[in-house]
């Protein structure tokens, strides 16, 4: 299917107008419930921590640091992608499958256009802008974090600030977004593989779009695996 | 022209087309007519290479569709104008944006160009004021219509319509016979058109082909239908209780 996605390109005029549509859809559209998520998940994150530490030998600056580490590494990239894949998975996997249960895609063939190129080149290239999403959800779940202890008392301003500083690592943002660059091309090619290769009617729309998330997040959890063995274990 | 040489093709051991030959004439409106569900849009998508026949020859102006590569493959399509049974619209564009985008991806025509043939179109059809509605905010018919003016847009060498005219009242159903028929005429192209309505058979049927069980029962023209001893055939044209006293009055009547 990849090959097919890369050959006999469409006009490139075209092509520069779908990928934008994409970049809307699946990149601005996303950017409301993610940071949503966020915002509370960092929040959370802050509280449990504060209230796991009864120990007054640990500095409460933990709560900043702990809050940074957990958003940073992994719930910014691999839990948001979890829920990317049900937002923009199903709807890819969806869309297309709609598309060729209605013959839309034998049409574009038809026409002499590459259906591959046409329809998921632009929501690949889209979905390399992916980091600029979860670069936006990290600093929002950081300020929940932020918010709910400073405001909630559980810590000053001073020690959350010390915490977010305390033994930065800049190889940890990187391994971040590389995870962030895997998963975003995940995000793409699983779902419209489920849906440009289905066959049947709307019912099979249906379960393809369950299929295709199903196997989207499976493939972040392993490759999330994978990719933390591979760049932090050595 | 097209010619179809010994077509075989079959889903999970059912063959439905038990070797097809035919010939679709340049400058004709060729029909295809045949029961429901006796192949008649498997026929046509394997011509038009959606389906990969499992033996025979599909030959365009001499030259073998399946022996092509992909990119004169694309060529060839860049020639072709498809009606689909379903009309296939995009169903993320507007009337107007379905018609004018073969002219878009293959022209070099500027937007006011194209909304121009658009509008062209759309009058030819009988379809006005409904450009900018998306194709769920019209009905069937006129969808099938927007998918007919999608298919001549870019004046294709070969037009293949599936049920041009199912789904439309009589009146409108002449028009768009009429329609396909004068392109034809007008630039000289290959058509082919399935059609189970005897009413479109005997307006533009200039060659027929009746297929039944897998094959070709029956060749003609809509002149000749009406006389054919041929049982099969007959039995589909006098189905109705009309053709059957058109029928008995000729006879009568000569
Ligand atoms: N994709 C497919 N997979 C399996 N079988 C198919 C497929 N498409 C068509 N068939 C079978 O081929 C046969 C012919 O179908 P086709 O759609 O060509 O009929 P038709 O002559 O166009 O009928 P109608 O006039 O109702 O449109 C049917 O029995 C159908 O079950
Ligand atoms: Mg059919």
């Amino acid at each position: 299917m990849l090959i097919g996605v890369f050959k006999r390109p469409t006009k490139t005029s075209v092509l520069r107008e779908l990928v934008l549509k994409e970049i809307d859809d699946l990149i601005i559209g996303s950017i409301g419930i993610t940071a949503f998520i966020s915002l509370f998940m960092g929040a959370v994150v802050a509280l449990q921590t504060a209230l796991n530490l009864d120990n007054p030998l640990i500095p409460k600056s933990l709560i900043g640091f702990a809050t940074r580490q957990s958003i940073i590494l992994e719930f910014a990239p691999t839990f948001i992608s979890v829920i990317m894949a049900g937002k923009v998975g199903s709807y890819i996997t969806s869309s297309i499958g709609t598309m060729r249960v209605t013959e839309q895609i034998d049409a574009l063939e038809v026409m002499g256009i590459n259906p591959l190129n046409y329809l998921i080149y632009p929501k690949i290239i889209a979905l390399l802008f992916y980091p600029f999403l979860i670069a936006i959800i990290m600093f929002v779940g950081i300020f929940g974090g932020f918010l709910a202890s400073v405001y909630g008392n559980l810590v000053s301003l001073e020690d959350f600030v010390v915490g977010l500083q305390d033994t930065f690592i800049p190889w940890h943002i990187a391994y971040a977004f590389i995870k962030t660059m895997v998963f975003g091309i995940l995000l793409a090619t699983i779902p419209s593989y489920h849906g440009y290769y289905m066959e049947g009617g709307a019912l099979e729309v249906g379960k393809a779009s369950t299929t295709s998330f199903v196997w989207t997040c499976v493939a972040i959890i392993v490759a999330n695996y994978i990719l933390t063995q591979i760049l932090l274990t050595t | 022209m097209i010619e179809i040489k010994n077509l075989y093709k079959g889903f999970n051991e059912e063959a439905v087309l038990k070797g097809i030959n035919a010939t679709f004439e340049q400058g004709k409106t060729n029909m295809i007519i045949g029961a429901s569900g006796s192949g008649k849009s498997v026929f046509l998508k394997n011509m038009l290479g959606l389906f990969e026949p499992d033996d025979g020859e599909i030959i365009y102006s001499g030259e073998s569709l399946l022996d092509m590569d992909i990119d004169r493959k694309s060529e060839l399509r860049k020639e072709m104008g498809m009606l689909f049974q379903h009309s296939a619209l995009f169903d993320s564009m507007t009337v107007e944006e379905n018609i004018m985008f073969p002219l878009r991806m293959f022209s070099r025509m500027k937007l006011a160009e194209r909304r121009e043939r658009a509008n062209e179109i759309l009058e030819r059809v009988n379809l006005v004021n409904l450009n900018k509605k998306m194709p769920s905010e019209i009905s069937g018919g006129q969808q099938k219509r927007v998918a007919l003016g999608r298919a001549i847009a870019n004046n294709p060498q070969y037009l293949f319509c599936d049920e041009p005219n199912s789904g439309l009242d009589p009146k409108t159903a002449t028009v768009i016979d009429q329609l396909i028929q004068e392109i034809t005429h007008e630039r000289n192209i290959t058509t082919v058109i399935i059609s189970h309505d005897m009413n479109s058979v005997m307006e533009i049927g200039e060659t027929i082909v009746f297929l039944k069980d897998g094959l070709i029962a029956w060749e003609g023209s809509n002149k000749e239908i009406f006389k054919t001893d041929n049982e099969a055939v007959t039995d589909f044209v006098y189905s109705s209780d009309l053709f059957k006293k058109v029928r008995i009055a000729q006879n009568e009547g000569f």
